[in-house]
């Protein structure tokens, strides 16, 4: 599976191509329409290729992530999937409370993170350590909040509550609580 | 004319207030009391710019989470609303060429818009009543960190609102359907079916196509107009089972949070948030772009019985695209995610996309067009729709969902570019546009200002959203703070761009006190002389 800041490159890189693209096209847009020369009615051809090709970017959009991003599809079927490793973690009073033994897991192994909340909603992010977010899912009270993740890369990760609880949530932070692992070398 | 001159009689001394009926006041007052409303958001978005940077001791941190939830509020309610209340309470009777159903109403209207901002931007002020605008169950009900008075009077504020906003509504349904006194009796059924677009509807499906009997603009703000009334009927049940909890807490009884299911809560909220954020903002601003496109150009709207089958579209879209804010709740069920929040909501950027088009072929039709200050807005609006708009649809994917939601990528590239960027220049052009017709003929006091406010607005706009974007491409979350400075690049660039959104409508609100003078200025709230229901002077 490819490490998230992969996907995130990716991404940042498209829509910063975007972005320049369509300043550009408006740039020229409003140097063309005050230049001189005569009013012309766009074809509908060109209306309707357009319409075409926001259908086509719309929808493709979703089938390509769904088949280019792994945790896609892992975590739409994690029902299917049989866990190497599970840790159950609980929330309440805008406090983390963690397995006693520490969150060690081996590189590739496919790990479930079910957290309950006891109280308020909250969010639950592994972030690495240069502030990066590695993933995150919302933490509501009352219902099962699993996430089953594959890690491929050893590091040590933070935990921080990614959604807002009140004031006191911006320190739910459990920091370098999750270590993984390469058991065939050492853990960089 | 002196500097004080001008100051007290504005430009020239054209504007004068006992030369406008009671519709142009009425507008007038709307937009004023907006921009002061505006005013209150962007001081609130610079001292929240600022406290990401370094927590200033001004502030503590509940203070800042308390105007983190005013904020957008006071933005949509205080500020959009009232301004797009006052243009559209113009805007309709003058299209459907028969006066406003009620001045009065329009006029308790903006009482119970502004007092409701202002109680609720009070009571967070003061007791610093922080569950921000999502509420999420038990969060708002939850007494351990939040004052039950202060929480009352803000949820009492809300619901001025939009007892406020009802009586828009109202209005605007009524104007569109009623028949004025001593006029031909007017067919008010047929009206209502053109205006939501069943009479289109049925147009796709007819032999012989009947006439649309009220223009494309008007068919927009009914559209969005109807979102409106469902979203504030949600809004108003909201509150009330809030209240319910905040008076029992305060008669000594402890309410079970648990008796509300939080997901279904989630959802709840979400479908009716997304009847303003996925809904009517949509349509208001497409139906805003084709009038402007039209005015600006005197021609036809290219594709218009297209543009009319796309704001249907986007009223059911906004009916069932909610699922995207859900994508990271894993309870949520995957079918849901799966329609809701990527399919339906990737409808936007064809309903958007097509709207984007039409409006530029109809302005491109009528070239070589003058660079005027509606259409330069218009482009701005245009521009930041375009870089909004997939952004957003990047997030309500399935994948990238799960390392972008709640970071500052949502509100930044997509939230604030919309608002601030398509929205709110979208919202400017049209009060350039209106200004002359609404003041009889003012000028206004400098074009140099009004140029400064473009690129002020339209570069800081978009660079605060870039610099947001970037930060939370690598992971800051946003409705947090980071105490140790992680993010501080990111963050003084974007407070940078801030201040130039600031510098930007400074030079605005300089600009228009200038143009109307103070005295001008007052004499708006002043009782107009000429009486009637005519939009304009005789």
């Amino acid at each position: 599976m490819v490490d998230s800041n992969v996907v995130i490159y990716g991404q940042t890189l498209a829509y910063t191509f975007y972005c320049i693209i369509i300043i550009l096209v408006m740039a020229w847009f409003a140097y063309m329409v005050t230049k001189s020369g005569e009013g012309t009615f766009v074809k509908p051809k060109i209306f309707y290729t357009f319409v075409g090709f926001l259908t086509v970017l719309g929808v493709s959009l979703h089938i390509i992530t769904y088949n280019t991003i792994p945790w896609a599809e892992l975590d739409l079927n994690r029902a299917n999937y049989t866990p190497d490793k599970t840790f159950v973690i609980t929330v309440q009073d805008h406090k983390f409370t963690l397995p006693t033994d520490k969150m060690i897991v081996n590189v590739n192994d496919k790990v479930l993170f079910d957290v309950q909340s006891k109280d308020l909603t909250y969010g639950f992010g592994l972030f690495r350590n240069d502030n990066s977010m590695m993933f995150q899912m919302q933490v509501v009270p009352g219902h099962r909040n699993d996430i089953l993740w594959q890690f491929t890369k050893p590091g040590i990760y933070t935990i921080r509550s990614t959604e807002y609880s009140g004031p006191k949530g911006v320190f739910m932070i459990e920091k370098d609580v999750v270590e993984v692992v390469d058991p065939n070398g050492a853990a960089k | 004319m002196s500097f004080i001159k001008t100051l007290i009689n504005g430009e020239e001394g054209l504007f004068k207030g006992d030369t406008l009926t009671q519709m142009q006041k009425l507008a007038l007052r709307f937009v004023v009391v907006g921009l002061v409303f505006y005013a209150i958001v962007v001081v609130e978005g610079m001292i929240m710019r600022v406290f990401e940077v370094q927590a200033i001791s001004l502030f503590s941190q509940e203070q800042f989470f308390a105007i983190m939830t005013a904020h957008p509020l006071v933005g949509i309610f205080g500020s959009t609303y009232l301004i797009v209340f006052g243009a559209f309470l113009f805007l309709v009777p003058f299209l459907m060429k028969k006066p406003l159903w009620s001045i009065k109403m329009a006029n308790w209207t903006l009482v119970f818009v502004t007092v409701g901002t202002f109680t609720f931007w009070l009571a967070g002020f003061l007791t610093h009543y922080a569950p921000l605008y999502t509420l999420y169950w038990p969060l708002p009900a939850d007494f351990n960190q939040f004052s039950v008075w202060g929480g009352t009077f803000f949820i009492l504020g809300i619901a001025l609102v939009m007892v406020g906003t009802a009586l828009f509504i109202f209005n605007t349904f009524k104007t569109i359907m009623y028949t004025p006194e001593g006029w031909e009796k007017q067919p008010a059924g047929a009206l209502f079916a053109s205006a939501i677009g069943i009479s289109g509807f049925k147009n796709l499906f007819r032999k012989e196509k009947k006439d649309h009997l009220v223009s494309l603009p008007v068919a927009a703000i009914a559209r969005g107009t109807v979102d409106m009334a469902f979203n504030t009927a949600i809004i108003l049940f909201t509150g009330v089972l809030i209240l319910i909890y905040m008076l029992g807490s305060l008669m000594g009884f402890d309410l079970k949070t648990t008796a509300i299911d939080a997901l279904l809560y989630k959802n709840w909220f979400w479908w009716g948030l997304d009847l303003i954020a996925d809904g009517l903002v949509l349509i208001f601003v497409a139906g805003t772009w084709y009038l402007l496109a039209t005015l600006i150009t005197g021609k036809k709207l290219f594709m218009e019985n297209i543009a009319r089958t796309a704001l249907l579209v986007e009223l059911v879209v906004s009916w069932t695209v909610w699922s995207h804010h859900l994508l990271s709740d894993q309870a949520q069920p995957g079918i849901l995610k799966v329609l809701s929040g990527e399919m339906v909501t990737a409808l936007e950027l064809i309903t958007q996309g097509l709207a984007f088009f039409i409006t530029l072929a109809t302005l491109w039709s009528a070239r070589p067009l003058k660079m005027t200050n509606p259409l330069k807005f218009l482009l701005g609006g245009l521009l930041g729709f375009a870089l909004a708009v997939p952004a957003g649809i990047m997030q309500a994917d399935v994948g990238l969902n799960r390392i972008l939601h709640n970071t500052q990528w949502v509100i930044g590239p997509h939230v604030h570019v919309a608002v601030l960027v398509g929205l709110t220049m979208t919202l400017y052009s049209a009060i350039y546009f209106l200004f002359p017709i609404l003041t009889n003929g003012a000028k206004w006091y400098s074009e140099k200002l009004v140029k400064i406010h473009f690129w002020c607005h339209l570069i800081g706009g978009i660079g605060m959203g870039a610099f947001m974007g970037m930060a939370g491409l690598n992971g800051m979350l946003r409705r947090s703070l980071y105490l140790n400075g992680e993010f501080n690049t990111y963050m003084v660039l974007a407070a940078l761009s801030g201040t130039l959104l600031l510098i930007g409508f400074l030079a605005f609100f300089f600009n228009i006190v200038m143009s109307v003078g103070v005295k001008g200025a007052i004499d708006i709230f002043l009782p107009a002389k000429i009486k009637g229901k005519n939009l304009l002077p005789e």
